[in-house]
């Protein structure tokens, strides 16, 4: 009893803590671009703005909740269900510090890139049942996009997934105590890093979205609290990544002196502020150059290291 | 690559800069002593209204947003029965200012004017005419101009200031 007690506030917690996060990552983000661009940012609704992502949530309530008539209905309604709800299942997964989490999955690295997989049907269903050329090319551009990165997002995990041994996220976590595999794994990190960014549809591999090219992409004909969604699965998915890099490459909830969780929140936040710089920094590429850069660069690149690891597994006997 | 992370480490330094940011409500932004904002219809200092209602602030203006219509009192001093600017449509380029002959029209440092209503934008002349002679204390029109005026106060010609009397048609010296 005391065990499923356990679990539920789990579950209960870390669901309202990633919410909240996820909403209070609009603000922290226009903050942080803000002060970037030398400016300030939105600092009006409570101490500092804190309260932008309420008054943003309360403005989303308050807007029409309107469907095309053109639109394929039952699909336009699926679709920004979807893409919160397989983001959210991502986050299951993660191991937030020893006796906190969902579920621990002895395929849980699988598990995640089958929910973040998923959620392209979200994105490809939106801009498909928008019937509209913007939403549609956005949606292709996600497909074709997401497809290419997922290949090597999941192949650049397995040299994490060989020198841990195992799927299970835990033990990958345990398996860093002595050294986190950021070091020894680093072509991995800089490969699942781009193909994360193109995972959650970060700037720089914004092409889905792409405001100046496609109004806003397959989330052109949505509004109200349904657009709502698309951005808080956006975010989660930001908040998701960051946590399976910290999980996979920088140990996790390990670290000295102060609490697990405490080590947790901070390197998923760094990661999260890394992601906004980039943002902040870079140019989105063209169309071509992106799939170019996925299929030409970094799959050989994630490949090299793979052999390189199972090489030195191999001979070292790990 | 390489100048993508240089990219992003500048811009990472930009943390460090001081916002350039005016917090406008809060912080009031420094106004030049020119600044061309709210239009307003001064008086002599007598206190009488400078406009003599000649229409050449209406006739500069490239909006048409002045409107009036001259009038005379009875010691034959023109004035603008009704004087009206339309501020939803003025642009304030100050041509009215730089038209006037009397310095009656005048620009001000103010431009906080919005309204909830458009209609409250038309100002009349009651809402222009201000008590004092706005930025030319001295300035009297009527003190300095040929013009005679009948009635108590009156004038007659010659008699302004940096006046000659007027040259006797009649008279046989030079």
């Amino acid at each position: 009893m005391s065990e499923l007690a356990h679990t539920w506030t789990n579950v209960v917690v870390i669901l309202i803590f990633v919410f909240s996060f996820a909403a209070l990552l609009s603000w922290i983000e226009r903050r942080l671009l803000g002060v970037w661009q030398d400016r300030y940012g939105p600092n009006r609704v409570g101490p500092f703005g804190v309260l932008q992502s309420v008054a943003d949530a309360i403005k989303l309530l308050a807007k029409e909740d309107w469907i095309p008539p053109f639109a394929d209905k039952a699909l336009f309604v699926l679709a920004p269900a979807v893409i919160a709800i397989t983001t959210l299942l991502a986050f299951a997964v993660v191991p937030v510090a020893p006796g906190i989490g969902v579920v621990d999955l002895n395929i849980g690295l699988l598990f995640f890139l089958a929910m973040s997989s998923l959620g392209v049907y979200s994105i490809v269903l939106g801009g498909w049942a928008s019937n509209n050329k913007y939403s549609l090319l956005g949606g292709f551009r996600a497909a074709a996009q997401m497809l290419s990165y997922e290949v090597f997002m999941g192949l650049s995990l397995m040299g994490v997934v060989m020198l841990a041994g195992s799927f299970n996220l835990r033990d990958i976590v345990t398996a860093q105590e002595g050294l986190w595999f950021c070091i020894p794994q680093i072509l991995g990190l800089i490969t699942f890093t781009v193909a994360g960014i193109a995972e959650a549809r970060r700037l720089p591999f914004d092409l889905p979205e792409a405001e100046n090219e496609l109004v806003a992409g397959f989330h052109t004909e949505y509004s109200s609290m349904k657009f709502g969604l698309f951005f808080i699965g956006e975010y989660v998915g930001i908040i998701v990544i960051s946590a399976m890099m910290v999980t996979l490459f920088f140990g996790g909830w390990l670290g000295p002196l102060l609490p697990p969780l405490m080590w947790f929140l901070l390197k998923t936040s760094i990661i999260i502020g890394f992601f906004i710089l980039l943002r902040a920094s870079l140019p989105r590429p063209r169309y071509d150059q992106l799939m170019a850069y996925g299929w030409k660069v970094m799959l050989p690149l994630t490949l090299f290291n793979l052999l390189i690891t199972g090489a030195i597994v191999l001979a070292w006997g790990l | 690559m390489w100048n993508a992370l240089k990219t992003m480490w500048t811009i990472f330094l930009h943390m460090f800069h001081r916002p350039v940011t005016v917090q406008y409500p809060d912080e009031k932004p420094y106004i030049p002593p020119r600044w061309r904002g709210r239009i307003i219809l001064s008086r002599d200092p007598d206190g009488e209204e400078r406009c003599v209602a000649c229409y050449l602030c209406a006739a500069a203006c490239p909006v048409d947003c002045i409107a009036l219509q001259a009038t005379e009192d009875e010691h034959g001093r023109r004035y603008p029965e009704f004087f009206r600017i339309n501020f939803s449509r003025c642009i304030f380029c100050g041509y009215c200012e730089e038209a006037c002959p009397t310095d009656a029209i005048q620009l001000t440092s103010d431009f906080e004017m919005g309204e909830y209503d458009r209609k409250n934008l038309v100002y009349e002349k009651e809402d222009l005419l201000i008590d004092g002679p706005g930025k030319y204390p001295d300035y009297n029109f009527y003190r300095v101009a040929g013009l005679a005026i009948t009635g108590e106060g009156g004038k007659n010609k010659g008699e302004a200031e940096n006046e000659a009397p007027p040259v006797d048609l009649h008279h046989l010296l030079p």
